[in-house]
């Protein structure tokens, strides 16, 4: 579904990401784990066309995508939830779901999918006319998450939804993301997390420094002795 | 639309019908001077000047200091126009020339503003406010050296079509127009951009492309306003046109709270009226200003409404029924009514 092949990223002479390859495939989960400034939000952005890449090539179910502005690639199939939890602090739960829907014409819809993130989220149902700045930092990754599905997508990059959360919704958010996979949308998640993150994924890629060090199924991730020991604490 | 929302709307219609009606009495028998019916005039077009500002200094939370400017050249481009027709039409109706006149001036700012905006509205960063600051100035010298328009002497010889009527009904027209786009999924995509614009990209929108459009519309609204003032003073001073006007209602703007509509109209209303009121103050006018504003950040820097809407159904609600039916509504918070 998702392919990228040689994959290079400047910030002006900053060489981010050093030619990565790797590849997502219809239905899995698939995370990218690897440390602090290792380039993985940079290679998010990348794929959603919000930098630029230097060299290399995405391609998304056979199209290439390289070069797509960013605000066209929902429209591919593709939803980026950024990192940072970055809702619309000043417009309501509610209000942040339709503008996910932006590019979406059908009305009915719309107003289903809206329940069906309620379903999944039911915290954000009990808040639909809260504004989203007011949200606890758990809420608002469910917010994030929730406004990217409103895309209706086939792939989700999720970058990070554990960053500075309390384990406990940790394993609610992460058990959430199995349900979503499991209704059928692909996952790409980014994770410095590795722990949790290949407990729900099915393969994983390590990334240092702006190259790809190590890739296999979680099992064989879980039960490397450089991994364990880099990333997963012994 | 639901009933409750339909309900506001015919109490919001019957509020401004009624306030028409008060002032247009008042001043048919003499309880309220002529005098006075120019300030209202006045008040309404700085009602315009503030709401359209709103859109690119509340909605989309830019620096936006040039407004003077796009009401200057609507004010030119549509008391040009109506010398024109009627010169060679002295029996045209007024309100119709108005109108047209009034939709000339509101494209060229319209246009002015897409050129203005689009180079300066790509980059990310406060380049707008330096670029408007610079436009404002370029535009006023500009007007004080092009003679075939008045050059220094100004514009003379507009028509005066503007009357208390005609002004009335067109500011609640463009405030009808304001709301509307502040509710609807462009004006939320305006919103968005202003709280975070890579999750705005991320959803689908065209960032650029709709900053410019919000920018333009707000040009476009200027220039209407200006040709409201110049066919109500019946000439143009280029010199009204300074960059200390754009300044003041970028403060009218400030002081009813960045985004609140209903707090621009509010703000609108008094800061055209007091200093009317203390005419004999009127060197002191900027002292006012500045002084309500000081007082304002200190005591409450979100402006009189901060984002919230100031919603007359609302009111009605809570005053008979001694308890609040929903949060209280704002455009871009909850919903509004
Ligand atoms: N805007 C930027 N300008 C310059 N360097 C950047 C910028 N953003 C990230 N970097 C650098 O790129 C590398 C990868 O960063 P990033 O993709 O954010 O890592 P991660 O998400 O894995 O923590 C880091 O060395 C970081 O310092
Ligand atoms: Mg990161």
């Amino acid at each position: 579904m998702l392919k990228v092949k040689d994959l290079n990223v400047y910030y002006g002479k900053i060489h981010a990401i050093k030619g990565i390859d790797f590849d997502v495939k219809n239905g899995e989960i698939v995370t990218l784990i690897g440390a602090n400034g290792a380039g993985k939000t940079t290679t998010l952005k990348t794929i959603s066309g919000i930098l630029k890449a230097e060299k290399g090539v995405i391609s998304f179910d056979g199209e290439n995508i390289t070069r797509i502005k960013p605000h066209l690639i929902p429209d591919f199939g593709v939803a980026h939830v950024p990192e940072g939890r970055q809702v619309f602090a000043q417009m309501s739960v509610y209000e942040n779901l339709i503008m996910g829907a932006f590019i979406r014409k059908d009305k009915r819809e719309i107003a289903n999918d809206i329940e069906m993130v309620y379903t999944y989220f039911p915290r954000l149902k009990e808040r639909h006319k809260q504004l989203a700045g007011t949200l606890s930092g758990g809420e608002q990754q469910m917010l994030a998450i929730g406004r990217a599905l409103m895309t209706k997508p086939k792939l989700l990059l999720l970058d990070e939804p554990s960053m500075g959360l309390a384990p406990i919704l940790v394993d609610e958010i992460f058990s959430m993301i199995q349900t979503i996979n499991g209704a059928g949308t692909t996952i790409l998640l980014v994770e410095q997390n590795a722990n949790k993150a290949l407990r729900i994924a099915h393969r994983g890629y390590v990334l240092e420094t702006g190259v790809i060090k190590l890739t296999g199924t979680s099992e064989e991730l879980m039960s490397n002795d450089e991994v364990r020991s880099a990333y997963l604490g012994g | 639309m639901n009933s409750k929302t339909k309900k506001a709307y015919l109490l919001n219609a019957v509020a401004v019908f009624l306030v028409y009606i008060v002032f247009l009495t008042l001043i048919r028998f003499k309880v309220l001077s002529n005098y006075f019916g120019g300030v209202i005039i006045l008040t309404c077009i700085m009602m315009i000047m503030a709401l359209s500002l709103n859109i690119v200094a509340g909605f989309l939370g830019e620096m936006a200091l040039g407004h003077a400017a796009f009401m200057a050249i609507g004010a030119y481009l549509s008391g040009f126009t109506s010398i024109a027709i009627m010169n060679a039409f002295p029996t045209a109706p007024a309100l119709l020339v108005l109108i047209f006149s009034s939709l000339v001036g509101g494209v060229a700012a319209g246009i002015a503003g897409i050129a203005i905006g689009t180079p300066s509205l790509r980059l990310r960063g406060d380049y707008l406010g330096i670029v408007t600051i610079g436009f404002g100035e370029i535009v006023r010298i500009f007007f004080i050296n092009f003679d075939p328009l008045g050059g220094a002497q100004g514009l003379k010889g507009i028509p005066r079509l503007t009357n208390l009527s005609y002004a009335y009904w067109i500011t609640v027209l463009v405030v009808f127009l304001i709301f509307t786009l502040g509710v609807s999924k462009y004006g939320r995509a305006i919103m968005s951009i202003r709280e975070d614009e890579i999750a705005s990209e991320a959803s689908g929108i065209p960032t650029t492309r709709v900053k410019v459009m919000a920018f333009t519309i707000s040009s476009f609204f200027a220039g209407i306003g200006g040709s409201l003032y110049a066919h109500y003073q019946g000439y143009i001073d280029p010199d009204k046109f300074q960059f200390m006007f754009s300044i003041e209602m970028f403060v009218i703007v400030v002081l009813g709270g960045l985004g609140s509509l209903t707090g621009s109209i509010l703000s609108a209303i008094v800061l055209t009226v007091l200093p009317e009121l203390l005419r004999g103050f009127a060197q002191y006018r900027l002292l006012i200003y500045s002084l309500a504003l000081v007082i304002m950040m200190i005591f409450r820097p979100q402006g009189m409404l901060g984002r919230t809407e100031f919603s007359l159904y609302h009111l009605i609600y809570v005053l008979t029924n001694k308890r609040e039916p929903y949060k209280k509504g704002s455009i871009d918070g909850g919903k509004s009514s």
